[in-house]
């Protein structure tokens, strides 16, 4: 095989192919809202949102701030990629829902909305091996629930609208302090419209052997999904969270911009796994941060598949001794697609270790960028940090570029920094083909070996799933 | 029944012809070796045969039981019945043995038959034993870490698990001490029979000691200069290639 004949066979056909990739989330529902805060944001847009989902005062000056905050700050196109200049904010819907509450049971929920989330296996999914479920429809959770057990222990998991209402004191103290309003544009944003996403409190001591999960589901067009996740353990707690993610194809784009922060206090363990799969006009603007005290432990466990640009970088501040933080990342860039992502580790006390493993695949016209940022200031000692970033690249119009910016001050620490870029060779090639398999099936087999050992960290029914989206994926970029 | 060149000339992508004019047919239930000295176009030979994209084809054939293998993918030739254990196997990192050679034997069944596990791995044990290969072998990397003398006894693994009608070897012997060209000998002559052809690619004679050919020929300068029988190596043995060279061009 030579390269200029993959390049030929990227066209239309290929184009296509990719799409079939989507095709379990690419199914819509005709939209019947009851609230729908119309195109645009303007002040007027913060109050509706307000007077809807009924807000106390603090969350609308909250919000109000927030809009004030996001309009004076200027794009990031200055290092990121000048594709954020097409998101038209005036075109977008900012929040559509039924005016339902949650439901606790499946039954209660209505028909479309049930079925669209049958259709993605969530149900099934939540009685084989889960916790409690979240299952987010446009603005608002259709579904959430959890076993009675965990409610007997005090575990707190429900949407972020009822989180700030009813656990106020839980939630406020921590709303918004590992991502300030004023982080970036996007969470000053998401601060302004937020509505939906989890809030979890999980008590003192309690370890949950379950993993609790949510699925955000874009059904209607020009809409922008702005969910708002809060998890806090509680001393010693442990929890998983595992979120996924569709939408269909539409015409227009769409905007996927969450914010989400975590709290592991004194020796909790929060593992956050992603598992995302946007159509290819999703733009997803996702801040994600974790706060560590001492000797607790955040990871990322992040999986990005999909959308027309992804911009995630998720980040542990270690601010307690001997705090942990661990970001494993996956992204697949085809055709059409920028994944832009990274890590971000803040050591703030001694003796802290954090890791960073990323692997990116470029596929056809694909880009893919990690971006690392690595603080260790002078005044800490015993801190580790180990970075590693390897691409990936299926042909010679792939693209991938790596940031690596790693500040350690003083020398009592220990850093460690690794990239490579390889290509499927031809010779790798040939030798599998010569063995009966095909050249699709050949191009699979590598790009999991490439990712085989970062799979192992996804829990067993997404790296399933994973493994058959890259599957797909391959076959169709090959031709 | 036979894998059958005529008259193939081949050339690398620039231009340079390295096959020029070879003929040669195996049928099945024979061992052909082939030995030339470098540069003669032997392992090109076996390459072109398996459709390596590097050398166009600018004239002859191949055939397999009559069709036309050039028309053929490489994944194709291969499913076909052509086999190819590599002078140099490539590493493909993160896959399994395992998982490689079933992907190999799934590629041969039709759509939505899958493999049974456990046959699988009785099949592969088997085969194993008989190559003294380490069980912890499935699960290592394909040829990633192997020492020269594991990739060449993974390549007649995987021969043996795929059981194609013909075999060509390209170069087993190289890198082998005397104990590993036994145990791979060992392999190839289980898998001798009336239903299945050989094609060995050797510089040396000793690969010769432990599989008998039944046909050998000499090729110099991309073609087949001389062909006879197992004696033949006794005379090269004892000549060199220069001489047959020499006489081919006389």
């Amino acid at each position: 095989m030579s390269y200029q004949e993959t390049n030929a066979i990227l066209d239309d056909e290929t184009r296509e192919a990719i799409d079939i990739d989507r095709s379990k989330g690419d199914f819509t529902f005709p939209e019947r809202h009851k609230y729908d805060a119309g195109r645009g944001l303007t002040a007027n847009t913060i109050d509706y949102i307000c007077d809807v989902k009924n807000d106390p005062e603090w969350v609308r000056e909250f919000r109000h701030k927030a809009l004030r905050v996001f309009l004076e700050k200027p794009m990031p196109t200055h290092w990121a990629t000048r594709d954020l200049e097409n998101i038209v904010f005036e075109n977008i819907r900012y929040y559509l829902s039924d005016g339902e509450r949650p439901k606790r049971s499946w039954d209660e929920v209505p028909e479309d909305v049930l079925k669209t989330f049958e259709r993605l296996g969530i149900p099934d999914q939540e009685r084989a091996f889960l916790a409690g479920v979240e299952a987010q429809y446009d603005s608002e959770a259709a579904y959430s629930n959890m076993k009675d057990e965990l409610r007997k222990q005090g575990v707190l998991f429900v949407s972020s609208s009822e989180g700030l209402k009813e656990h106020e004191e839980i939630f406020r103290p921590w709303f918004g302090k590992v991502i300030p309003t004023g982080d970036n544009k996007f969470s000053a944003l998401n601060s302004a419209v937020f509505s939906g996403g989890s809030f979890i409190y999980v008590p003192k001591g309690v370890k949950l052997k379950q993993p609790l999960q949510a699925y955000f589901r874009i059904n209607s067009e020009s809409f922008g999904q702005f969910e708002r996740t809060l998890i806090i353990a509680d001393e010693g707690a442990e929890v998983m969270y595992m979120e996924g993610c569709t939408a269909p194809k539409f015409e227009t784009a769409t905007l996927h911009s969450a914010v989400v922060e975590l709290v592991a206090l004194k020796g909790a363990k929060i593992q956050y796994v992603t598992v995302q799969n946007w159509s290819s006009n999703v733009f997803n603007l996702v801040t994600k941060r974790g706060l560590a005290m001492e000797d607790a432990e955040v990871r990322w466990i992040d999986c990005n598949i999909g959308s027309r640009l992804t911009m995630k970088y998720p980040g542990v501040i270690m601010k307690g001794r001997r705090a942990r933080g661990e970001v494993i990342s996956i992204a697949l860039a085809n055709t059409g697609q920028h994944q832009d992502t990274g890590a971000k580790m803040i050591h703030a006390a001694d003796e802290t270790t954090s890791n960073i493993v990323s692997k990116s695949i470029s596929v056809g016209e694909g880009r893919a960028t990690y971006r690392g940022q690595v603080h260790i200031p002078r005044h800490l000692k015993g801190c580790r940090n180990n970075t590693e970033c390897d691409a990936l690249l299926i042909n010679s119009r792939s693209r991938t570029d790596t940031y690596p910016a790693i500040t350690v001050r003083g020398n009592r620490h220990a850093t460690q920094h690794e990239a490579s870029v390889s290509q499927v060779s031809e010779e790798m090639l040939f030798y599998m083909q010569q063995r009966g398999i095909d050249e699709g099936h050949a191009m699979s087999l590598a790009v999991n070996g490439f990712i085989n050992d970062l799979v192992r960290e996804f829990p067993m029914e997404y790296s399933v799933e994973l493994k058959r989206l890259i599957d797909l994926e391959m076959e169709g970029s090959v031709g | 029944m036979s894998l059958s060149i005529q008259n193939l000339h081949a050339t690398l992508e620039d231009g340079t012809e390295i096959l020029k004019g070879v003929s040669l047919d195996v049928p099945t239930g024979q061992v052909h070796a082939i030995m030339g000295p470098n540069g003669s176009g032997k392992s090109t030979l076996s390459k072109v045969i398996a459709g390596h994209e590097g050398y166009v084809v600018t004239g002859g054939s191949v055939t397999l039981e009559g069709e036309d293998v050039l028309a053929m993918s490489i994944d194709e030739r291969s499913r076909a019945g052509v086999f190819l254990a590599f002078q140099y196997p490539a590493e493909v990192p993160g896959v399994s043995n395992a998982n490689f050679i079933r992907a190999a034997l799934q590629a041969r069944l039709p759509e939505g038959v899958e493999i049974d596990a456990v046959a699988f791995y009785k099949s592969l044990y088997e085969r194993m034993d008989l190559l003294e290969m380490d069980r912890k072998f499935t699960g290592r990397a394909v040829n990633e870490g192997f020492s020269g003398g594991e990739k060449k006894r993974n390549e007649i693994l995987q021969m043996m698990m795929l059981e194609p009608r013909y075999c060509i070897l390209d170069e087993t012997d190289s890198g082998l001490d005397i104990d590993a060209l036994k145990i791979v000998a060992k392999g190839v002559n289980s898998m001798r029979g009336p239903d299945r052809g050989f094609l060995l690619i050797t510089h040396y004679q000793r690969l010769l000691d432990h599989i008998t050919p039944d046909v050998l020929h000499v090729m110099a300068g991309g073609r087949i200069v001389r062909t006879g029988g197992p004696e033949l190596a006794q005379e090269l043995e004892a000549h060199g290639y220069d001489f047959l060279k020499e006489a081919a061009l006389a």
